[in-house]
């Protein structure tokens, strides 16, 4: 997987196309090349390109989640040495109910966590057991962990790139 | 250029997850695993699904009408398409809240912004295109809201995904 993946007109053309989201018709990569203006076969071969460079992270549907009735969202932080937060992220990244999981730099004396995954439960106490099984995979390399629960979201845009 | 959009806040609907049939169910957990780049994607899916190619357009469409869905196409890597969003954290006091949030919604750059039960209690992502633009907004933050952000870009990235069984 190569780092940068810079896009070319045609490919940008293509993200600025399906960033809405993809037609939903029986043919939506035609759909797509009649408004690039180019053939069907290229926005396939360039978007099968994207996604092996990892530029689109996958296709397909984003459910909300508080729609499905996961209204706890809680931050998970926890403090691990740094020479094991690699091989923490990915075992705690690879849970199922972990949708966002990184290694951040500490903010020494007061924020000393350097390694965080979101959790999603219907509850706090569904979000609660949830990180009792990370502290569990984490073992002794956990020397402190907290919970930051959202209680507002303030603004919420999504990102788009300009024409 | 990147660019912010509106998007509608989540839907508060009571258990509307008991309002899915089986179908609905089997379209959330199967395409987010991925949809097919070929001539007929939907057709594909249908044809594991145990249904039909219009059926399958049908009910995605009302999906995401009902707010089930809140998106369905290609999600984009940020980052790999040349753009830099990074974490940051602000201490507010309940004081003074209010004016540094609305500080924070005026400024394009701070894509989200969430409340947060802590001492440092506002979190936002901030969508720059260069390094630069990214230590010019914060210093802009700094200034006009006169407190510090903790900023903490990624170091590395696990895993980023929905992975919801209905």
């Amino acid at each position: 997987m190569t780092p940068e993946a810079p896009l070319d007109e045609i490919d940008r053309r293509i993200v600025l196309a399906t960033q809405p989201g993809l037609p939903l018709e029986p043919q939506p990569y035609h759909a797509v090349a009649r408004q690039v203006g180019i053939p069907a076969e290229e926005v396939m071969a360039r978007m099968r390109r994207m996604l092996e460079t990892g530029v689109i992270r996958r296709i397909g549907v984003v459910p909300n989640h508080y729609a499905l009735g996961y209204k706890a969202n809680g931050m998970t932080v926890w403090d691990v040495p740094d020479e094991k937060v690699d091989e923490l992220g990915e075992q705690v990244g690879a849970l199922e109910f972990v949708s966002h999981c990184y290694h951040r730099p500490r903010h020494l004396p007061d924020w000393p966590y350097n390694f965080f995954a979101m959790v999603h439960g219907h509850d706090r106490g569904e979000v609660e057991e949830l990180v009792r099984r990370i502290a569990g995979l984490i073992g002794d390399a956990d020397r402190g962990h907290e919970i930051l629960y959202s209680t507002r979201i303030l603004k919420k845009t999504g990102l788009r790139i300009g024409g | 250029m990147w660019k912010m959009c509106q998007r509608n806040l989540p839907v508060q609907s009571m258990r509307i997850e008991h309002q899915m049939d089986e179908l609905d169910r089997a379209i959330v957990n199967f395409l987010q695993g991925g949809f097919p780049i070929c001539d007929h994607p939907f057709a594909k899916v249908a044809a594991q699904l145990h249904s039909t190619e219009q059926e399958i357009i049908s009910r995605v469409d009302q999906l995401l009408k009902r707010g089930i869905l809140s998106r369905f196409g290609p999600m984009y890597h940020a980052e790999r398409m040349g753009g830099s969003l990074s974490l940051a954290a602000m201490k507010i006091p309940d004081s003074d809240f209010e004016r540094v949030a609305g500080i924070l919604n005026a400024i394009p750059e701070v894509a989200h912004n969430y409340a947060r039960d802590h001492a440092l209690s506002m979190w936002f992502v901030l969508a720059t295109e260069t390094p630069r633009e990214h230590a010019a907004a914060l210093e802009k933050i700094e200034q006009e809201t006169g407190y510090p952000v903790y900023d903490m870009p990624k170091i590395r990235e696990y895993f980023v995904g929905l992975r919801f069984a209905v």
